[in-house]
């Protein structure tokens, strides 16, 4: 059975970066979803134009009826300025989902976890970390994190939150473009070392999971192989160029 | 196909890959699923797909797929020939399945 | 059919405007077929990871209804007479550029050496990576194709079909086959990768032929 449209209504929005903001659409008639799933959203114009997109759910399975996508704003792109530019909360949307019966994570499926993003592809794991939270679960996790800059990483202050909390959340980032005044973290894309590092706490019977641009998941998938990982507990979602 | 060999042929395209703008042009299937729900009349994306040119079984959600094209094309992850084509037209949707040497829906 | 909901303040993509072109606005509009956007990218689409023959290894061919096949190495085909073409160009996805500038041969001077079985009506342009296409053979005649490597001045870049594709301007762009390896000369017409599977089988972006049965 194809997977139905439905509407969902902006309640919110939040601006995570200079250029990632985040849309609450609340959904009642939704379902429920797992962490890693993604929606798709169809824009029509009022000539019947239409294009579609899909997206990460960012949040938690634990929020009913709403689902938190975020988005980063590509200049020049047909759908992510307009629902920059124009969307607002009142607007309603079409939304098809939860999709995805591979990339996911729930606490049943346990641990220890190894997350790695690049960019916008943190989208699908802070709803793995964010679930991991609200279930209480102190599962041995890692999120090795790749951004450009320390003003463009998504979600930076709640991650700082999660790590605080001390129930065996960590975060490593690294900056490759530009470090802050007294940076001391990694300046370098993600690499078999820096994986290394993240695993070698974590263990063997590891899960990981890689989402991001295709180049770096490719990298990763295969560093995590070299690293004795066995293949069918690496999963990985490449975004291609990210969604315009 | 023997692990040895895929992940050195994984390995080779990794190495192509690196220097490819088309890379950054394919997603995964995963990214199709919707779609792939209306053909197959359920979320096939975590499920295991043939192709039907080197046979291997690969998660459907893990093909790649071009779609910044006239039309999207699903290719084997293990050997790049072409799994599913799907073209939208006016008059309907078209889709090749040859490359599909078989699915198992999800139970 | 139920009543398709729309999307507040959505149009999608529309005319991208390219006023330092130097082509005059009535110009521009009189150029862009039915259906299109100007833009003065070169969109980089795919249906598949980019073919890399080596240039040793690679070479262009004629064959099929024809006296005797042809085939031209790398070093051989840029012996041949070339030339430069400004063409428009205008893609099924609806972007089309104007004044795109080529360097190459003629599809007439690939067909100068080979005697046509007067049976042959259709040349299939075949590519690396299994892509292929059709086209009537009075399509391909008269200037109206050539094989191009070289784009604005510089070498035709892999992800644009390069070492060398076909470039056919009078159709939609998917009629010009990246990558391409030869032209196999028939007396039936043979639907290529996009025509047998809803395309127009003709392709011509005057006439709006992007489907089959437009």
């Amino acid at each position: 059975m194809a997977i139905e449209w439905q509407l969902g209504t902006v309640s919110s929005t939040r601006d995570e970066t200079a250029t990632v903001r985040t849309f609450t659409l609340g959904l009642p008639a939704w379902a429920g979803h797992r962490p890693g799933q993604h929606v798709d959203l169809r824009l029509t114009a009022d000539d019947g134009y239409s294009v579609e997109r899909s997206y990460s759910i960012a949040s938690e399975p634990e929020r009913a009826r709403e689902v938190d996508i975020t988005v980063e704003r590509i200049p020049g792109g047909e759908v992510s300025p307009f629902l920059h530019e124009v969307v607002v909360p009142g607007d309603r949307l079409e939304v098809r989902g939860p999709i995805g019966g591979y990339f996911v994570w729930e606490a049943a499926l346990g641990g220890p976890l190894l997350l790695v993003a690049g960019g916008s592809g943190v989208v699908p794991l802070m709803a793995m970390a964010r679930h991991r939270a609200r279930a209480g679960m102190s599962i041995p996790t890692r999120l090795v994190f790749s951004s450009r800059t320390y003003d463009e990483v998504i979600y930076r202050e709640e991650l700082d939150r999660l790590a605080a909390a001390r129930d065996g959340f960590e975060v490593v980032h690294t900056l490759t473009r530009g470090q802050p005044p007294g940076w001391t973290g990694f300046s370098r894309r993600i690499d078999e070392a820096m994986l290394a590092d993240a695993l070698e706490p974590l263990g063997a019977a590891t899960r990981a999971y890689a989402c991001g641009p295709t180049a770096l998941v490719e990298v990763v998938a295969n560093a995590l192989v070299r690293l004795g990982l066995p293949p069918d507990r690496i999963r990985t979602e490449r975004f291609g160029p990210t969604g315009t | 196909m023997s692990e040895g060999r895929a992940m050195d042929e994984r390995m080779q395209r990794l190495a192509d890959m690196r220097d490819d703008p088309a890379v950054d042009l394919s997603l995964d299937a995963n990214a199709i699923g919707g779609l792939l729900a209306g053909i197959f009349g359920a979320d096939v994306t975590g499920s295991d797909g043939q192709c039907a040119s080197c046979s291997t079984v690969s998660v459907m959600g893990t093909m790649r797929v071009y779609m910044r094209g006239p039309g999207i094309v699903v290719r084997c992850p293990a050997c790049t020939q072409v799994v599913l084509r799907v073209v939208e037209t006016p008059r309907g949707t078209m889709v090749d399945l040859r490359g599909v040497a078989a699915v198992r829906l999800p139970g | 059919m139920t009543e398709r909901f729309v999307t507040r303040g959505f149009v999608g993509r529309r005319d991208q405007g390219t006023s330092d072109d130097g082509i005059a606005p009535d110009d521009r509009r009189r150029r862009t077929p039915p259906g299109q956007y100007l833009t003065s990218d070169f969109p980089v689409l795919s249906a598949g990871p980019t073919p890399r023959t080596p240039l040793d290894r690679w070479s262009l061919r004629i064959e099929g209804l024809v006296d005797r096949p042809v085939e031209w190495s790398w070093e051989q085909l840029l012996a041949l007479p070339a030339r430069d073409w400004v063409v428009d160009i205008s893609c099924v996805t609806k972007w089309t550029h104007l004044d795109m500038r080529w360097k190459g041969v003629s599809v007439d001077t690939l067909l100068e050496g080979v005697e046509l079985d007067p049976r042959a009506a259709f040349a299939i342009a075949w590519s690396d990576g299994g892509y292929t296409t059709n086209l009537p053979l009075g399509d391909v005649l008269n200037n109206q194709a050539f094989v191009a490597y070289e784009y604005d001045g510089r070498p035709l870049a892999p992800e644009h079909g390069g070492p060398a594709r076909l470039v056919v301007p009078a159709r939609y762009f998917w009629k010009s086959a990246k990558w391409i390896r030869g032209l196999r000369l028939q007396d039936r017409d043979e639907p290529g990768f996009w025509e047998s599977l809803g395309y127009n089988n003709r392709g011509d972006q005057w006439l709006e032929e992007r489907y089959s049965g437009d």
